[in-house]
């Protein structure tokens, strides 16, 4: 029965069309989602990035039946998420950005207490636990309360936890929030093992751009709206620039020469705190520089050429840094929030 | 990105069903008990309440009420202290709900494929059994007011703490399930508890009651709760006509005498009547 969305031969996860959700109404309304198309396909890890109140959130909300579309429509592993509520949450595996284990019970009453809301049979429980368990490395933690489980321990279980009952889909939304860039790693790994272990899709969000390297494909939202989709290596070719950095003696002497000689715009970044440096995105960084030399007239210090990152994907898309625009984020209902 | 077909030990879920259903309301229902016998203070601090009441009250009073009739003050207190020590119990349970929002753990219920209703079935299940746990402690204590051991009266009084302790937490569910901060929640059922554990013949004999006190205490499903107990407690007592009038003369609709049974069955429909309204208040979608 669960096979039957393989079988039928959908090839989408999660298929979304023209998916909407407004909160409050009139002066007030707040567009979270503005009507977003979104094919996941079925085995990939796809990635769900943007700033906090982006619209990430409330779409993956919506994806799980926990917030119903204001409008659109959306299917989960075949399901429709507001006729067949049920059936989607029974293919669906969560991990929340807020734990949601019970801290006063072990890891495994906590896993035992899952299995039997969603009905896992019984004989294939003692094996099931024990191997998601493993995967997660916490087969021997399984009867410590999770009060004294790290934080990064907690993330684990419940990644164990979301997969115990073998979802088609993983939604994890920010599995990484709060960890150490260490577990972060171990989580990402984690994840990765996954896919050799489980037949599954694996949707998550995140606002770590470095993390979304890790994903088959992502999408950016930005506003309530989705501006890129590409695999990770594709969105940053896109780009095509490389991003320069130099320290001179004279920045506003340096940025006026780029502007008259080269026809390249260039800003003033800080570095450090006190020292101050000229960043800008040419095409074919390292051929620039011996030219930067020769033809700019001002004396350089330095010079730094970085491949286009993710950050710069995110820059280039929405014109903005991921930090200024979750800084610039406008205040979200306490109900919408992340 | 391809995925390799080793050999996983998925697992199938079988189709929802009533069985299903069941086995999750059985699961909120032991989680309840276990996180009880986890938290060893709040299983002691549930009793000094009643207990309070029960010695230093009871004891205060008895020489200035007890003088109309044969019978200690603290024996005509104890059944509407043992149903006064489920009120507690039971009501704290209902805002655990609360705690459970707060905390997170609220949502792995409520993203699970189940029902609302067999979520707040085995909440209600495991307030009341948690309650009547506890109040096993006030009930090893009857020999000490000079109530016999009686291994009748004692099941009864164990079913009649159950059903009691069902109607309390039902209600206080009925209460919180949309309220989202724990301190906000523990004044509103206090605000609402207080009032109906006086208003309840739990302390005080419903004889002789001024008319609107008597309107109040007749309304009030407590009242229902109690008197049975009272009645069970007092059967094992030879009282005199003229106490058995004062201290337990039962409860009245109009001129019409309410039999224990009938009074069973106000407190079971009522339960009802609270759980359903609980379970279509609680909004699933968040």
């Amino acid at each position: 029965m669960s096979n039957s969305v393989r079988e039928s031969g959908t090839p989408a996860a999660i298929s979304i069309r023209g998916l909407t959700k407004t909160f409050g109404k009139g002066s007030h309304l707040v567009e979270a989602v503005r009507g977003i198309d979104l094919d996941v396909r079925t085995g990939e890890t796809f990635g769900f990035l943007g700033p906090n109140g982006a619209g990430k959130s409330t779409t993956i909300k919506m994806l799980c039946t926990l917030a119903d579309p204001t409008g659109g429509e959306a299917t989960v592993a075949g399901h429709d998420v507001i006729r067949e509520r049920d059936e989607v949450r029974r293919h669906i595996g969560l991990v929340f950005q807020e734990t949601t284990l019970d801290t006063y019970l072990t890891a495994e009453q906590n896993l035992r207490f899952h299995a039997e809301l969603y009905g896992v049979p019984r004989p294939e429980l003692g094996p099931r636990l024990d191997e998601v368990l493993s995967m997660v490395g916490l087969n021997d933690r399984r009867d410590d309360l999770v009060q004294t489980f790290s934080g990064g321990m907690k993330r684990r279980l419940e990644i164990a936890r979301g997969l115990l009952h073998s979802p088609r889909v993983l939604f994890l939304d920010e599995p990484t929030i709060g960890l150490d860039p260490q577990t972060r790693a171990s989580i990402w790994e984690y994840l990765g093992e996954l896919h050799r272990r489980e037949d599954i899709t694996v949707f998550v969000t995140t606002h770590y751009m470095d993390e979304a390297e890790h994903c088959d494909r992502m999408a950016i939202m930005d506003e309530g709206r989705i501006v890129a989709l590409d695999t990770p290596e594709a969105l940053k070719a896109a780009i095509g620039e490389d991003r320069v950095k130099i320290q001179t003696d004279d920045d506003d002497a340096a940025i006026k020469r780029l502007a008259d000689r080269f026809d390249i715009e260039a800003t003033t970044v800080g570095v450090d705190g006190n020292t101050s440096a000229v960043s800008f995105g040419v095409a074919g960084g390292e051929q620039f520089v011996p030219r930067l030399f020769d033809e700019l007239g001002v004396p350089i210090r330095s010079v730094t050429v970085t491949r286009p990152s993710l950050d710069d994907v995110f820059l280039a898309y929405t014109g903005r840094t991921i930090r200024d625009a979750e800084a610039a984020a406008r205040p979200v209902p306490p109900w919408a929030r992340r | 990105m391809s995925t390799t077909q080793a050999p996983v030990a998925a697992v199938r879920l079988p189709t929802t069903g009533l069985r299903h259903q069941l086995r999750a309301t059985s699961v909120v229902w032991r989680r309840e008990l276990v996180r009880f016998m986890r938290d060893r203070t709040r299983a002691l601090t549930g009793l000094v309440q009643p207990l309070l009441f029960l010695f230093v009250l009871g004891t205060g009073l008895s020489s200035l009420v007890s003088r109309g009739t044969d019978i200690d003050f603290r024996t005509f207190l104890y059944p509407g202290i043992v149903a006064i020590s489920v009120l507690f119990t039971a009501t704290f349970a209902g805002i655990s709900l609360v705690w459970d929002r707060e905390w997170g753990f609220l949502r792995e219920m409520m993203v699970a494929p189940v029902s609302r209703a067999s979520i707040l079935v085995g909440k209600a299940l495991g307030g009341a059994t948690v309650a009547t746990a506890q109040s096993m402690v006030m009930l090893a204590l009857c020999g000490v007011v000079d109530i016999p051991y009686d291994p009748v009266m004692l099941v009864e009084m164990v079913v009649l703490l159950f059903l009691a302790g069902l109607m309390l937490t039902a209600m206080s569910l009925a209460m919180v399930v949309r309220i989202r901060q724990f301190q906000a929640a523990f004044p509103l059922v206090q605000m609402v508890i207080t009032p109906m554990m006086f208003l309840s013949g739990a302390m005080f004999p419903l004889s002789g009651l001024p008319r609107w006190l008597d309107i109040l205490t007749t309304l009030n499903p407590l009242t229902y709760a109690v008197e049975p107990m009272r009645h069970v407690v007092f059967a094992q007592l030879s009282l005199s006509a003229s106490d058995q009038a004062t201290l337990d003369p039962g409860l009245t609709w109009g001129d019409w005498q309410v039999p224990v049974p009938v009074q069973v069955g106000v407190v079971v429909v009522v339960t009802i009547g609270l759980l359903a309204l609980a379970i279509a208040r609680f909004d699933r979608t968040e």
